[in-house]
């Protein structure tokens, strides 16, 4: 019985077994990390953090895809007629409930990455259910502000951080 | 595993044998006692290992003319085609080599399934039979990125956008896959190296499957327990192995149809178009041997919840040795199994058509109703069905109902078929 119990008792070995695993778990962690934060962006990509695009030239109703960090962004000069259809939609209707007043602070222009945030594909400009956006892999369509309104796609198209430079030239990232 | 002890017959047989025993390994492999009912559903098994040499010796000479960058990897598959002596042979027999390998997989698994190969004692040969299986779907994906054609990009970009589902690290490991913002040269650049790697993982669970398989030994159509030697047996070599390469010549033959006549009707036009970016083509659709899983993952409206229902597609494969309750293992022996089997059959089947169409419409729903049906087999039929099911009387050997005094004449009867198909 008394032996039984000595046994159980931690002694200096376990104490080192335990510290020479902990040490050990810290080493192969370090050595590891390397092998798999290499795989993570590297510094020329995120280099080309951002791209300045002239729109001088865009009508009303025409629409620009400019690449910015190897995906498109959509740039969309809208009519007052896609103006109006996007902000008189009930917000309470929408899958993911965003404003078109947020989307586009200045409502003329919408720029947006032109990504279906279902699995990535390009949707296609003016085409589908709401005159938007329809993506042909898997069938999302969207709205004239970018609005996810039917369709597998979780959430709308990512509006990246842009700004004008001057009232030609945008500058996106 | 043989009973008896073997000795090289010669002196220096015996003096290598007994510093490195492969003698004894080789005796092993030839003297191997196999069922001597096995029909030919069983040389699927040796087919699959010649399909995995041709891809690694096939992808070793093209990786010799390959490049792998974003703006040179689609003129080097051209080049391949067109400058490299033999180099359109080569990549033929590769990229139809890849769907050859699938279709002999599937019947493989399908032989499993139909004779409850996976069922006590064999399930870590199952098991390991599954992560070769995902292997294989993961080397097929990476390899058909590499020609960077439009299928290509747009398909790495669906797929690895599965990724991005996960909730909070999602787009993270998104990123980190990617190597940037989206599929670009970091991409192909190690998805070229994990597409080399792949193929050698593979062959060493091969190595570990077989060694799985020569534990409780094959087994075969009516699926009883058989005594190792003995008279239900007959040695690997040379009763196997003759059988084995009549089959392979077959498949062979049907393999060069392919790849002499038909060597694009597998593939899609639209990767013979660079990849770009801008431009997602008018259907994404990945190669016919994943069609199933993409029904699957399209039928259902969540993204999170697709992605999920298409991995559990493929996981519930694990689990079947202990959802199917039944402890019979033929089929030949379980009528009602087989109906469903063949169910089954036709359900994925169906998944892969569905899957090839738009997801729209009618298409979508039978795409619903099929998906529905897949998991119902798996965990509502066959548990159910291991308890309620009637099944006929098991012969006691295999030699038995063909000498006759067998219970059952019916089961008699559907092995004297098998046996005819042995001789």
């Amino acid at each position: 019985m008394s032996d039984q119990k000595d046994e159980k008792k931690t002694n200096r070995r376990d104490f080192l077994f335990t510290a020479t695993a902990a040490a050990g778990a810290v080493g192969v962690g370090a050595a590891v990390w390397p092998l798999v934060d290499q795989m993570n962006p590297d510094a020329s990509v995120k280099a080309l953090a951002s791209t300045e695009v002239d729109v001088s030239s865009m009508q009303p109703g025409q629409s620009l895809t400019v690449l910015w960090r190897g995906k498109p962004v959509f740039i969309k000069r809208r009519t007052d007629d896609e103006i109006k259809k996007a902000r008189a939609v009930d917000i309470n209707d929408l899958k993911h409930p965003e404003k078109d007043e947020d989307r586009a602070k200045n409502p003329e222009w919408l720029v947006m990455l032109g990504i279906c945030t279902h699995l990535g594909c390009v949707p296609l400009t003016d085409k589908g259910d709401y005159d938007g956006w329809f993506c042909p892999c898997h069938g999302s369509h969207y709205d004239t502000s970018g609005r996810i309104r039917k369709g597998p796609a979780p959430t709308n198209m990512e509006i990246p951080k842009y700004e004008f430079v001057n009232t030609n030239t945008i500058k996106i990232g | 595993m043989s009973d008896h002890e073997y000795t090289p017959s010669s002196k220096f047989g015996k003096w290598f044998n007994d510093r490195l025993p492969l003698l004894t390994l080789a005796n092993h492999l030839t003297d191997y006692p196999t069922p001597k009912n096995l029909n030919y559903w069983w040389t699927f098994g040796g087919i699959l290992t010649f399909c995995l040499i041709t891809q690694i010796v096939t992808g070793l000479v093209l990786a010799m003319h390959y490049i792998a960058h974003a703006d040179m990897a689609f003129s080097s598959v051209e080049h391949i085609m067109r400058d490299v002596n033999y180099g359109w042979l080569l990549r033929y027999v590769h990229a139809n080599g890849a769907s050859m390998f699938f279709l002999a997989v599937y019947i493989h698994i399908f032989r499993s399934l139909f004779y409850g190969s996976y069922k006590s004692p064999r399930e870590i040969i199952w098991i390991l039979g599954i992560i070769i299986y995902l292997l294989m779907m993961a080397a097929a994906f990476m390899g058909y990125v590499l020609p960077w054609g439009q299928m290509s990009f747009w398909g790495a970009t669906v797929i690895t956008n599965l990724f991005s589902a996960i909730p909070l690290v999602g787009e993270s490991i998104t990123t980190w896959l990617w190597g940037g913002y989206s599929v670009d040269n970091p991409t192909l650049t190690r998805f070229f190296t994990l597409h080399y790697l792949i193929p050698f993982l593979i062959l060493g669970l091969v190595v570990l499957h077989i060694w799985a398989l020569h534990v409780p030994g094959n087994n075969n159509p009516v699926g009883i327990d058989i005594k190792k030697p003995s008279k239900d047996t007959v040695p690997f070599h040379p009763y196997i192995v003759i059988k084995d390469a009549f089959a392979l010549l077959m498949f062979c033959i049907v393999f060069a149809l392919f790849v002499f006549y038909q060597p694009n009707i597998l593939g899609h036009a639209d990767n013979y178009i660079e990849a770009d970016p801008l431009v997602t083509p008018a259907h994404i659709v990945p190669e016919w041997y994943l069609l199933p899983f993409y029904a699957i993952l399209r039928s259902v409206p969540d993204k999170l919840m697709g992605v999920v229902a298409m991995l559990s597609a493929i996981l519930i494969l694990a689990a079947l040795p202990w959802l199917d309750t039944s402890k019979v293992r033929s089929a030949v022996f379980r009528p009602l199994f087989r109906q469903f089997y063949w169910i089954l059959v036709a359900d994925v089947l169906i998944l892969g058509y569905v899957g090839a169409m738009p997801a729209e419409g009618l298409y979508l729903l039978i795409a619903r109703v099929a998906t529905a049906y897949y998991f119902a087999h798996f965990l509502i039929i066959l548990p159910v069905l291991g308890w309620k099911e009637k099944t006929t009387p098991l012969p006691l050997s295999i030699t038995e109902p063909v000498l006759g005094g067998s219970p059952n004449l019916a089961a008699a009867r559907s092995d004297e078929k098998i046996e005819k198909t042995t001789k």
